[in-house]
């Protein structure tokens, strides 16, 4: 099934979605990978606060090349998630909504999914030319010294999804193995 | 004896970094083309049509194809009757590469270590293998790796009793394990025998063969045929997201081995197969 939603998701917009929906988001979304998460994780061990506001928000898993000139971004894929998954529970309690990779997650992480009525969504490996298009706008908010690491706020319009792990825990990778 | 100023070197590594990151090489794109005719899914049909649409995008807008434009593996065969003049070889190798990062907008996505992981900003250093040759020309191959495909590639010590079986096994495992991780559809090259890392060195230098061309060595090249169609029938699909195309091609590459030992390697590359090839 094809939606088009905006971002942030909506409590009652996450818990439509079923694994296999195809979905258009547009709206803002921040982008995250390893350094980030692992600098993230040590705020909260020390008792500071995130650099955004996590409550309903989307992150992205994704590091871009440099941005031509004219351009917002360069190309924008995402990376494999999986690599996030020992610090994406604490994100999901604390009332982050969306992410979006690529790859397989932790049962942990699914746990964390429907415990928070939380959504996965992927976004084609390898296509980052073809999602670049899709980025409206592009601009460091924190940790600048990480370089392709920082955190972006993103500006996405009709960005191109694919629901991987819904709300209540159905988990498109595994059923198009078991159909096999 | 031909001398060759490695000022030569740096400025085709500098070029081949940039042209490997925006345009596939022919075959790779031809392969993706293919295979939409071999898709029975429609996610998968859909998915192939987008990577088709980014490789257009890549190269009319200079946009990489993909945002990881790899860590640089650079192969260079030198001829033994080549003198190369102007300086050090590999740091002319890493001169190429920090200049075709920086100018060509590339990603910098290497630490200077493993463990304190500080990025170094301009990609180096690459990853390097000399080989020396017959004549006095100098090959190189600049094949920028990605890291979702490369986190999946497994090494094997197999015991020689496990035989062909064993090594077909240890493959659709490795497949397995990487599904929808390693970008799917992929490109698996597999090293069989040699030492630990010989055989490493075997599945990297099978990824450059060009997709559809068998190995010349009857069984290999019947392995190869059928470790392909039992990878396209895991079901795993471009995406990961189920269908047919799985993999685009496997390349097998073997060498002689200890009477103790089978050792099997697995590199997976995405669909994303860069390499580019210049003498000089």
């Amino acid at each position: 099934m094809e939606k088009h939603l905006t971002l942030p998701l909506s409590k009652e917009d996450a818990e439509s979605l079923k694994a296999g929906d195809y979905v258009y988001l547009s709206g803002e979304m921040y982008t995250a990978r390893d350094a980030a998460h692992k600098r993230m994780d040590e705020a909260l061990n020390d008792n500071k606060s995130l650099p955004i506001n996590i409550e309903g928000t989307t992150i992205y898993y994704m590091g871009p090349s440099p941005a031509r000139e004219g351009r917002p971004i360069g190309s924008a894929g995402p990376t494999t998630a999986g690599r996030m998954d020992k610090y994406t529970p604490r994100l999901l309690d604390m009332g982050l909504r969306c992410m979006i990779g690529k790859g397989k997650r932790t049962e942990a992480v699914k746990e964390a999914i429907v415990r928070n009525k939380a959504v996965y969504f992927a976004a084609v490996g390898g296509a980052g030319a073809l999602l670049s298009k899709a980025i409206v706008s592009s601009d460091v908010v924190a940790y600048e010294d990480l370089g392709t690491e920082a955190i972006r706020k993103l500006i996405v319009k009709d960005f191109p999804v694919i629901v991987v792990i819904d709300s209540l825990g159905n988990n498109l990778y595994d059923t198009v193995m078991k159909e096999v | 004896m031909r001398e060759l100023n490695v000022e030569k070197i740096t400025q085709a590594v500098k070029e081949m970094c940039i042209e490997a990151n925006h345009f596939l090489s022919p075959d790779m794109n031809e392969a993706i083309k293919d295979s939409k005719k071999r898709e029975e899914s429609e996610i998968g049909k859909k998915i192939l049509s987008q990577l088709e649409e980014n490789l257009k995008i890549a190269k009319e807008d200079m946009i990489p194809i993909c945002q990881d434009t790899g860590m640089a593996v650079v192969f260079v065969k030198i001829g033994q009757d080549v003198h190369l003049v102007g300086g050090n070889v590999t740091d002319a190798v890493n001169e190429g590469v920090k200049e075709g990062y920086t100018e060509g907008f590339l990603r910098k996505s290497v630490v200077n270590d493993p463990i304190i992981r500080e990025n170094t900003k301009d990609n180096t250093p690459a990853v390097i293998h000399y080989e020396m040759v017959e004549g006095e020309n100098v090959e190189i191959t600049v094949a920028p790796k990605g890291f979702g495909s490369e986190n999946m590639s497994k090494i094997y010590m197999l015991k020689p009793a496990e035989g062909i079986e064993g090594v077909k096994a240890a493959v659709l495992s490795a497949v397995k394990d990487a599904g929808p991780n390693a970008c799917p559809p992929m490109v698996l090259g597999v090293g069989i025998g040699g030492t630990f890392e010989k055989c490493a060195l075997l599945a990297k230098k099978a990824l450059l063969r060009p997709i559809g061309k068998h190995s010349e060595i009857a069984y290999v090249k019947d392995l190869e045929e059928e470790l392909l169609e039992k990878i396209n029938n895991l079901g795993i699909g471009p995406g990961g997201l189920g269908g047919k195309v799985t993999a685009l091609s496997v390349s097998v590459e073997t060498y002689p081995t200890h009477i103790a030992g089978m050792p099997v390697a697995v590199n997976i590359c995405c669909h994303v197969n860069r390499h580019v090839t210049r003498t000089l």
